[in-house]
């Protein structure tokens, strides 16, 4: 016999129609704008130049970079199957819900990008054994369970936002670190293009998610605050711990882990500073090789600032008149 | 010595990186309507970056209707711009459009709400700075 168990009806309520022409947070456009106009796809990437380069990696190199995708993926598919629908339920306005819907589309995209790669570049069986490999490998694991406890029905607004912010501007450049790493190389170059797609994206979803985050902390008592910012930093330690040693399982064999490292630090400082707070690891052990950072930001530092110290050559610009009506940027 | 004139969004970031600093500065208004500030002796701006992939859009619209003055723009001495390494090339973009449009040097640039040595570099890079102007 079967004995089926009623569940109460569970009754929608018809919410209001999204009106974009009334906002409550004018933040929500500003991202839904900039978000759509950097809307890309795989296919605009031409993957199929790196195949000689493919080739040109050793069997370890080509273990490595598949495995580092492959991490990747399962974080994309976190924040888009689990991640941005779980915030969508904490959101003040329609418009931050219809944000994070596109957020979360894009987190497929991102998911989807690492196939073409593995389908334009590498054998079937290899990407199988990475799939295994990502399925076993415990520091992985570890880190997603972390991540998706606070994504848990248990877990408060603010705490699923931090732990989103962490997995967008922290936890994906351990892996983000190989294709600049290539690209620094002159190998890959065009996955590299890829990826810094993927990497601008991450930076407006992290920046967003911290911004609505310090809105809402802003709400909570002088306690309430200190309490939620001792979470976060705790989170973080643990995190970093796991990284570090999924950062020395992947890159000591290549003899790379101390830079990936710094690296990390880095980012882990940014990440924190999009939720509005400060800095965790000191300046010195942030030292990211400059070549990774001309990989991050090509061009970026072709005009020198004139603070840098590396302006000795630097002249002061002519100034065009400007007229006040062509003032128009 | 001249002054700091700021913009920060709801976001903080800049606003972070003015309280670091300790320097005297004022804030240009996030409300439109708000009157910006009227300075009366050189300064230097400091603001974040808001482009879009392609660059556009890198000045916020307050900056924008603040430095529209032409008064207020004889006295910008120079530009610091904030920004995210993840844009890329694009990086601090709203430096490079300030210090074109402006023909005034792009003096530093940093992330988000900046580092130790950020804001190490930007209190001695100023002092130097406005020796040299006077």
């Amino acid at each position: 016999m079967t004995i089926h168990t009623q569940m109460p009806p569970r009754v929608l309520k018809v919410p209001r129609a999204i009106n974009w022409n009334r906002l409550q947070d004018d933040k929500d456009l500003e991202i839904w704008n900039r978000l759509t106009v950097n809307f890309w796809l795989p296919e605009k990437v031409p993957l199929s130049n790196d195949i000689q380069s493919w080739a040109a990696l050793r069997e370890d190199e080509q273990q490595l970079t598949i495995r580092v995708f492959t991490g990747l993926t399962l974080l994309d598919t976190i924040q888009n199957a689990i991640g941005a629908p779980a915030l969508m339920a904490d959101a003040l306005t329609p418009h931050e819900e219809a944000v994070l819907t596109n957020i979360a589309f894009m987190e497929a995209v991102h998911a989807r990008s690492y196939s073409s790669v593995f389908s334009t570049l590498c054998r079937t069986a290899d990407v199988d054994d990475a799939f295994r490999w990502s399925e076993e490998n415990e520091h992985l694991q570890a880190k997603s369970r972390l991540i998706l406890n606070e994504y848990g029905a248990a877990s408060s607004p603010l705490k699923k936002k931090i732990a989103s912010v962490f997995l967008e501007s922290f936890l994906f450049y351990s892996g983000f670190y190989l294709p600049m790493h290539w690209s620094s190389r002159a190998r890959l170059t065009n996955t590299a293009d890829l990826i810094r797609l993927i990497i601008r994206d991450e930076a407006v979803h992290g920046y967003y998610i911290g911004y609505k985050f310090q809105r809402m902390a802003e709400t909570l008592s002088e306690a309430g605050r200190e309490e939620i910012k001792a979470f976060a930093f705790s989170l973080m330690f643990d995190l970093y711990e796991i990284e570090a040693r999924y950062t020395e399982s992947l890159y000591d064999g290549v003899g790379l882990t101390e830079d990936v490292k710094h690296f990390l630090h880095y980012n882990a400082n940014k990440a924190l500073m999009n939720l509005g707070y400060e800095a965790l690891f000191p300046d010195s052990v942030c030292q990211v090789n400059p070549a990774i950072m001309a990989a991050l930001s090509p061009n970026a530092d072709e005009n020198h600032d004139f603070f840098s110290g590396s302006g000795s050559s630097y002249v002061i610009g002519k100034a065009v008149a400007t007229e006040d009506e062509d003032w128009d940027f | 010595m001249g002054s700091l004139i700021y913009f920060s969004s709801a976001s903080g970031n800049t606003h972070r990186f003015i309280e670091k600093l300790g320097q005297p500065a004022s804030r240009i208004p996030r409300n439109r309507s708000a009157e910006p500030p009227a300075p009366s002796t050189p300064f230097v701006l400091v603001l974040p970056t808001f482009s879009d992939g392609a660059g556009r859009g890198a000045v916020p619209g307050q900056v924008i209707r603040f430095l529209g003055d032409a008064r207020v723009r004889s006295l910008l001495k120079g530009v610091i711009a904030s920004g995210n390494r993840n844009f890329g090339s694009l990086f601090a973009h709203a430096g490079d459009v300030v210090s074109r449009k402006c023909g005034v040097p792009l003096l530093y640039r940093f992330e988000l709400a900046g580092t130790d040595t950020d804001l190490v570099r930007v209190q001695h890079g100023m002092t130097e700075f406005w020796k040299r102007q006077s």
